[in-house]
């Protein structure tokens, strides 16, 4: 796609479409390779090969096809589906392709998005200030830094020796190296090998960035979202998955990791999703700040939108794009967060294009090769050490919307054979507006173990015991729920009831965040505990209150419990929880 | 233009004929039977030496002698602003007897997506009057958000209710050099002469026939037919919208009616076919309808979409409803219960949401308290609603003072905050004091999910202040 070096490209001979249906179009007499990009009909469509049977090569097209007819040409490109990578990849806004929806705008003349406009991913005549990091003399390897230049506030970007550029632990030395402003396709350094680094490097989407090794994740990806780091905490360099039906929050809590997780870079894929959301993002976000610096958001953030009506093999393509990008960020040693909002519209889009190629399905009319292509893309994520040595990672949360929001279905499914975070939405928590919906029955994070040291040295030592009695409480919580269902609350006998209560302030304060709450939209990790330890003395008080024999109506009854609920909103938590747990023990031994 | 008569084989809605030229994906056609009866089509699939071709109003009397014109274009809507008060078939032809239209401009049906940087994100409050909508799941302008109702369910009524009192509280007079104009798109699909004749009558008797624009497309009518008639209905909203300044309401009725024929066409194709037989596109398919609606930068109009679809078996994991739900903003459900209950309108807000809400109230916009309100109802209704189970098993007296309380709120919640009747016109003023009458009779602590400050100022703290608001009209 890139055009930066189309030019070089040798020139393949041209074929013929044979037939259009939709997205999908046959050619004859092409000679093109598996996933090469070629420009489809008279207008230029860009299309890529999926499948090549004799002289017929089946090409996906990521435009509409509406009036292309047999006879008109197909050009080949030669190279296969690419993106561009450099500086101005943040604060920028792509389609599925890579192709920026601000400069589609401008090219375009209308709100619309027309055929057959191409524009390359980062803006080729920009002028960057590039300072080296090396001398001429030193060695360099694969991967290694050059020189640095400052992308955004926020980022900067590190300009690498390509990764194929030499062979795995061969070095050589640099000739030259210039500092000052380029554009980035000006060489920036010579080696001795005779390679030339500019700023701008290629890399096809579908293959994965070479890394040194993949390490065990040990430091939690903190997302200021009380029942995620609290109870079910995802690592930097880990997957995670949101299941849940429409309406169940799953692209809110997707934007709240967006907002506020502590990774240094976002990559946010709008795969198949609604309009309006992306144009959220893109209004919201240069005007938030990032909770780290105070900087706008959008200065650590690349957004790829590939709304639901946008042509569906872009839809297809636009994971790898995002995780493309991710890679290359994660090689100059940042952590960066993917999230994919929905990886199921990308699996139906994986199904049309299949259903179109007549392929015999699997289940549900997916693909065969559903399981293998989730794989491969969770699998791009970990914590790794790079080639050039230095450390990065690469977090992956997708969506998921489960068809009538069953999870036994192949998505689904298929993602949990992966994924080791697992944050279940639930219907009926949504329905009563018990935000975030996510279900602490059938949630889980196999993380958990790896991360408990961090939290206990970053902030407090009994970080996991206390888990361990909120996870107690709730689970007892929904035991004692299935008889008050038969029999009512009354019928309990009283240390039951109170444990009924105690676990309503762990759901309706703890478990719960206002994301539209200035406030309680984030919650450090340090308030999330404060908050727990508070239910908790109120916990210990109650049950002590009540071993001395006072009743369990008055009990609950207090004034100062209730402001429980309100940790949340506050500021200043740390005096006020103080107050708070003072109070609390105060009212409940006055009473006996 | 070449004529051919080289008809291959007819099957269902499909028509396969020989060319010896190139023939473009979604091109129209025309087919000439040999009575001398013109059909149209559109071109499905085209390949060397043959297409397929779908034919609008069915392929009865096509024989292999019919005459097959390719027009070279696809699909195009003629538009214009005197389309207001016009009533047109499902492919955008008059029926109304009224004069000849005269195209300003002739538009492609398959509309572009809209560039998602050139969106403007809609938050400006449509208030429908409807306390369960206004309330509880707001709707804004630019918004999509379907009525998900069963056969027999008063979601025509409803709609109607909308169409007839949505307008916009406009910010101050003489704000805007000249406030845009409101029009309401009216699409059937598949429906009944007799629906189609109620949505007429109405739009008759309160005169909104000359801001509207009236596409039939009747069960009768062919139900290939109506995969156009959506597109012939929106490309006429965006071209009202974004060219001449309208704020059009797209009402869409009834979406079922339109994935069957998608379905039909698909097996007619032969078409590997996804979940009950539903073609694997048709997310794909709706979601090039549905994203239509919103704002554009730069421009004073908006498209609001809402779409009605009968769920079948009042099944929302059918893939219809499950699909339109996760392409909308939100879905307001008609529930049967309610209805027989004799709720006007029946909308049963718990499972209904509108994803715009949020941006669209509040200070300026509705009212300061409208989020807190609206959490704090929902969760209370949630609350009464899940006891109800509780009471017919173990009776009211071994609940709680509280829990009675809930139950209260919520048998009060549905007769006087939902149940309005389907002529009652409720500002959004009166609709969140009712809110307040309502919760107030729950006591001030369990209102945790209000800002202290509003209880202060709206709680009523006794009996006496508590007056509910008389129906108005």
């Amino acid at each position: 796609m890139s055009k930066a070096e189309s030019t070089e490209t040798t020139p393949s001979e041209d074929g013929v479409i044979q037939s259009v249906s939709g997205p999908v179009v046959s050619a004859r007499d092409l000679d093109a390779r598996m996933n090469d990009v070629v420009y489809v009909g008279d207008e230029g469509l860009m299309g890529e090969v999926i499948e090549i049977e004799g002289d017929i090569t089946t090409i996906q097209v990521y435009e509409e096809t509406s009036g292309v007819a047999p006879g008109e040409p197909v050009e080949n490109t030669g190279e296969p589906l690419s993106v561009d990578l450099g500086p101005g990849m943040l604060d920028a806004i792509y389609d599925g392709v890579q192709r920026p929806l601000d400069v589609l705008e401008g090219k375009m003349g209308s709100p619309y998005l027309d055929r057959g406009v191409d524009a390359p991913g980062i803006d080729l005549e920009k002028e960057w200030e590039f300072e080296p990091t090396v001398e001429v003399g030193d060695e360099v390897g694969r991967g290694d830094v050059v020189g640095v230049v400052e992308e955004t506030v926020t980022i900067d970007h590190k300009v690498m020796v390509p990764p194929d550029a030499l062979d795995e632990g061969e070095t050589t030395e640099v000739t030259a190296v210039e500092s000052g402003s380029f554009d980035v396709t000006e060489t920036v350094a010579e080696l001795a090998n005779g390679t030339t680094v500019s700023m701008h490097q290629e890399w096809p989407v579908r293959e994965a960035r070479p890394s040194a090794n993949k390490k065990t994740p040990r430091t939690p990806l903190v997302s200021g979202q009380r029942i995620l780091d609290g109870l079910f905490p995802i690592a930097k360099g880990g997957t995670a998955a949101i299941p849940g039906p429409f309406g169940s929050g799953k692209t809110v809590t997707q934007h709240q990791l967006a907002k506020y997780a502590d990774a240094d870079i976002i990559v946010y894929v709008g795969c198949g999703e609604r309009g309006n959301e992306m144009t959220e993002v893109i209004e919201d976000f240069p005007e938030l700040e990032d909770p780290a610096n105070g900087n706008p958001l959008m200065a650590r953030t690349s957004l790829i939108a590939n709304t639901s009506n946008m042509p569906v093999a872009a839809r297809e393509s636009c994971i790898y794009t995002g995780i493309t990008i991710a890679e290359y960020y994660r090689d100059m040693g940042y952590d960066v967060a993917l999230m994919a909002d929905s990886t199921s519209r990308w699996a139906e889009a994986m199904r049309e294009i299949s259903s179109r190629l007549e392929e015999m399905p699997g289940e549900e009319g997916y693909p065969a090769y559903l399981a293998a292509r989730l794989a491969q893309f969770y699998e791009r994520a970990g914590y790794f050490e790079n080639v050039n040595g230095t450390e990065g990672s690469v977090s992956a949360i997708g969506a998921v919307s489960p068809p009538g929001g069953d999870f036994s279905e192949p998505v689904t499914q298929n993602t949990l054979r992966i994924v080791k975070t697992f944050w279940a939405l639930d219907a009926d928590l949504a329905e009563r507006r018990h935000f975030p919906s996510i279900n602490w029955n059938e949630s889980y994070s196999l993380y958990k173990d790896q991360l408990d040291p961090w939290f206990e040295d970053e902030v407090a030592d009994d970080w996991a015991e206390k888990r361990q009695w909120a996870v107690d409480v709730l689970d007892e919580e929904t035991e004692l729920q299935e008889i008050v269902q038969l029999v009512g609350k009354d019928a309990l006998p009283d240390d039951q009831q109170l444990t009924l209560e105690v676990a309503r302030y762990l759901r309706e304060a703890y478990l719960q965040q206002n994301a539209f709450h200035p406030v309680d939209t984030y919650c450090p990790p340090e308030k999330t505990y404060l908050m727990l330890t508070t239910i908790e003395t109120f916990n210990d008080e109650a049950f002590r209150a009540l071993e001395a024999g006072v009743p369990v109506e008055e009990i609950v009854d207090t004034d100062s419990a209730p402001r429980i609920n309100r940790i949340g909103v506050q500021e200043d938590y740390e005096e006020y929880v103080e107050e708070l747990k003072a109070e609390i023990t105060e009212e409940l031994r006055s009473l006996y | 233009m070449k004529e051919y008569q080289t008809i291959t084989e007819i099957s269902g809605p499909l028509v396969y004929a020989e060319v010896d030229e190139a023939i473009g994906y979604d091109e129209i056609v025309e087919i000439e039977t040999a009575q001398g009866e013109t059909l149209r089509g559109q071109v499905l699939e085209s390949s060397e030496g043959v297409v397929a071709i779908q034919v609008f109003e069915g392929t009865s009397g096509i024989d292999q002698n019919a005459s097959v014109r390719f027009l070279g274009e696809t699909m195009k809507m003629p538009v214009t602003e005197d389309l207001l008060g016009r009533v047109l078939d499902g492919s955008g032809r008059p029926i109304d007897d009224g004069p000849e239209i005269v195209p300003e401009e002739r538009q492609d049906i398959v509309g572009a997506a809209i560039n998602p940087y050139s969106r403007e994100y809609p938050e400006e409050f449509i208030e429908t009057g409807v306390s369960a909508i206004d309330g509880m799941n707001t709707l804004v302008r630019g918004q999509k958000l379907p009525i998900f109702s069963s056969s027999g369910q008063p979601h025509s009524e409803l709609a109607m209710q909308i169409a007839r009192q949505a307008s916009v509280p406009e910010e101050e007079e003489g704000d805007d050099e000249e406030s845009s104009e409101f029009a309401v798109i009216f699409g059937a699909m598949g429906i009944t002469q007799e629906e189609a004749n109620e949505f007429m009558q109405d739009f008759e008797r309160t005169g909104a026939l000359e801001r509207s624009v009236v596409f039939m497309n009747l069960a009768d009518d062919p139900a290939v037919e109506r995969t156009v008639t959506p597109r012939m209905v929106l490309t006429t909203a965006e071209y009202l919208a974004f060219e001449k300044d309208y704020h059009v309401l797209v009402i869409l009725t009834d979406m079922t009616n339109y994935c069957e024929a998608l379905r039909e066409i698909g097996a007619a194709r032969e078409e590997v076919p996804g979940r009950r037989g539903y073609p694997g596109y048709m997310y794909t398919d709706l979601a090039q309808l549905y994203e239509r609606a919103g704002r554009i930068q730069g421009r004073e109009g908006s498209v609001t979409q809402i779409p009605i679809l009968t769920m079948p078996g009042d099944d929302d994991t059918h893939p219809i409803p499950d699909l339109t739900g996760y392409i909308t903003e939100g879905q307001i459900y008609v529930d049967p219960d309610l209805n027989s209950q004799g709720l006007q309108p029946p909308i049963n807000v718990l499972p209904s949401l509108s994803r715009l809400m949020d941006d669209g109230i509040g200070e300026g916009l509705t009212r300061e308290d409208h989020a807190d309100v609206k959490d704090q109802m929902f969760a209370a209704y949630a609350e009464g609603e899940d006891l109800r189970d509780l009471v017919n098993i173990v009776g009211r007296e071994a609940l709680s003072e509280l829990d009675n309380k809930y139950l209260d709120f919520a048998d009060a919640f549905e007769s006087e905050f939902v149940d309005q009747g389907f002529d009652q016109n409720r500002d959004i003023e009166e609709t969140l004091e009712i809110g307040w009458d309502l919760l107030s009779m729950l006591p001030k602590d369990a209102l945790n999910r209000i800002d202290e400050e509003f209880i202060e100022e709206y709680y009523r703290e006794d009996d006496s202040e508590r007056e509910v608001v008389e129906a108005a009209d």
